[in-house]
């Protein structure tokens, strides 16, 4: 995960309801905190109880102000969640307020601001729709998508750099209690799931009223039954030449007026 | 309460967790009997239970809570219970003054087409903050110091009456936001709130809320309906979702799926294609 800690500019968090992506924020946030700024925007980002504390122009106002105040230097910006921000602000809004984040960041910076600047928005994946979601991606430079199998989440980072093909890797990962990462190498190899443990083991054939068993005669004549449909070549014959059997069925035909009745056999050029 | 419930779960009323919010899901099916189970749940726990009821009276709720052994009549004369019942009170909004604050006072200004323009945080009408102010004065904590409950618990029946009668989405998600940050948050809290899942994918205002909800849960229970249809003995599949557990395990198990069968007095639970019917 320390190539996600070596980007810049705008990270996704792209997580789902399965798969949640706090953890991993907080974890890249305890690995980044040098010194850790918090801002409370949980506690009452509408202003509801009109205490006069809260920051002017809203949630919007609060990231556009953060820049403005930090020192130059590599910056770390944590949002939880960009998902909340972008159901009460237009998108355009978001990402205007986000792209001029980094450029005020790079006029106050000695380097560009792909030096800079590293901004962490978590994205839940199921609420917006694809528009959105483009406009955001095309603004990252890094997305990292949450999933996982067989109990253990897994992080898919797409990384853009200028000039460069973007490059996918996968990484396997858990966060412990104490919020530091721990990275596995690769899939988990046990690939069976366990069983339940709620399941009872429970033989279902056991109280029937009916027998599944097969004896032994009765599986020799199962096995020794020809199919009614499995043509072989002696029934293929016997059906289309019905041979010499003077009792056989016939059929009486009275045709009526509209009837053409052709003497000549349809089947007469097949060659059987 | 429903003792198999708890025991899937893992969960008493003596040993219930702080600072939590459950969310209750039906798809398919009529998920009430959840509801019911947590009320008579943290009304056993002994914790002051604000319970707001827009679907059914009050009537209704002590039926089911007598026969699952808890009293609504009596928790709301000792101060157990603050009961909002929303179907009487709804039409005293229209009686009312209007400078009189009420709970459901968004019944009245509520517009038919909400203007996208208007940011959330500047004040107008159509959002729930009387409602969050009913629920925090409710849920208040005793001036004598001394804790005579356990621990406040919001309980909401349900959210998406809320998305019928013209409040938005992201109006509903703010009101659970400021619930969540009071009563979760700052007094130790848990909150229980049932969303429908009508499975109509052109219903964005409700998909907006179920997944926002289910995001900011710890804990997801989804009843649905049997995918082959409706059937006697099996009526409906439990999903439970923990989406932080408390304790991390090598082996995640944080998705567990049952079938239930609800009976008079109880619901009972078996694994899938495991009803005593059926074996």
């Amino acid at each position: 995960m320390e190539s996600v800690l070596a980007l810049r500019g705008l990270v996704l968090l792209r997580d789902s309801v399965e798969w949640e992506g706090r953890s991993l924020l907080k974890a890249l946030i305890k690995k980044a905190a040098l010194g850790l700024v918090y801002y409370d925007l949980f506690r009452d980002p509408l202003n509801w109880a009109q205490t006069g504390e809260a920051l002017p122009g809203g949630p919007l106002g609060a990231l556009q102000a953060m820049c403005e105040r930090t020192d130059p230097g590599p910056v770390t910006v944590a949002l939880d969640s960009l998902s909340w921000l972008l159901l009460r602000l237009p998108c355009a809004a978001l990402c205007q307020a986000l792209c001029a984040m980094s450029r005020q960041h790079a006029c106050r910076g000695g380097g560009p601001a792909a030096e800079q600047l590293c901004v962490l928005g978590l994205l839940h994946r199921e609420l917006h729709g694809p528009g959105p979601m483009g406009a955001l991606s095309s603004l990252a430079q890094a997305e990292v998508t949450l999933s996982g199998t067989a109990g253990q989440a897994s992080a898919h980072m797409l990384r853009r750099r200028p000039r460069q093909r973007p490059t996918l890797e996968t990484l396997w990962f858990s966060v412990l209690p104490d919020l530091s990462l721990d990275l596995q190498g690769g899939p988990p190899l046990e690939s069976q799931p366990h069983p339940d443990p709620h399941t009872p083991q429970v033989d279902p054939a056991s109280h029937l009223t009916f027998n599944l068993h097969l004896s032994k005669r009765e599986r020799e004549a199962k096995d020794s039954l020809t199919l009614p449909f499995q043509f072989s070549s002696e029934k293929q014959q016997a059906l289309l030449r019905p041979g010499p059997s003077p009792a056989t069925s016939r059929i009486f035909y009275e045709p009526d007026a509209f009837d053409d009745l052709d003497p000549e056999d349809p089947d007469g050029d097949l060659d059987v | 309460m429903f003792p198999e419930l708890n025991n899937l779960l893992n969960t008493t009323p003596d040993r219930a967790e702080q600072g939590k919010l459950t969310l209750l899901c039906d798809a398919n099916t009529d998920g009430s009997f959840l509801v019911h189970h947590f009320l008579s749940f943290y009304l056993k726990a002994n914790c002051k239970v604000c319970f707001v009821a827009l679907i059914q009276s009050f009537s209704h709720y002590n039926i089911v809570g007598q026969k699952l052994g808890v009293s609504l009549t009596v928790a709301r004369e000792c101060g157990q219970l603050v009961f909002l019942e929303g179907l009487k009170s709804s039409v005293d909004v229209f009686f009312r003054a209007q400078a009189e604050p009420h709970p459901l006072q968004f019944l009245r200004s509520v517009s038919l087409q909400p203007s996208p323009e208007v940011h959330a945080w500047e004040a107008n009408a159509e959002n729930l903050q009387p409602l969050y102010e009913f629920v925090r004065e409710a849920l208040k904590p005793v001036d004598d110091g001394e804790a005579a409950w356990r621990c406040p618990v919001l309980l909401v029946d349900d959210l998406s009456v809320l998305l019928s009668l013209g409040m938005g989405a992201v109006a509903v998600l703010d009101f659970i936001h400021y619930c969540r940050a009071t009563v979760c948050w700052e007094r130790k809290g848990n909150i229980v709130a049932l969303v429908h899942d009508s499975g109509d994918t052109e219903d964005e205002e409700n998909n907006i809320l179920l997944n926002g909800l289910s995001h900011q849960s710890h804990l997801i229970l989804r009843a649905e309906g049997l995918a082959t249809g409706f059937c006697r003995d099996v009526h409906g599949q439990l999903r439970i979702l923990w989406r932080t557990p408390s304790q991390p395990t090598t082996q995640r198990d944080w998705s567990l799926t049952y079938q239930y069968k609800i009976q008079d007095k109880s619901v009972s639970f078996f694994a899938k294609g495991m009803s005593p019917a059926v074996l």
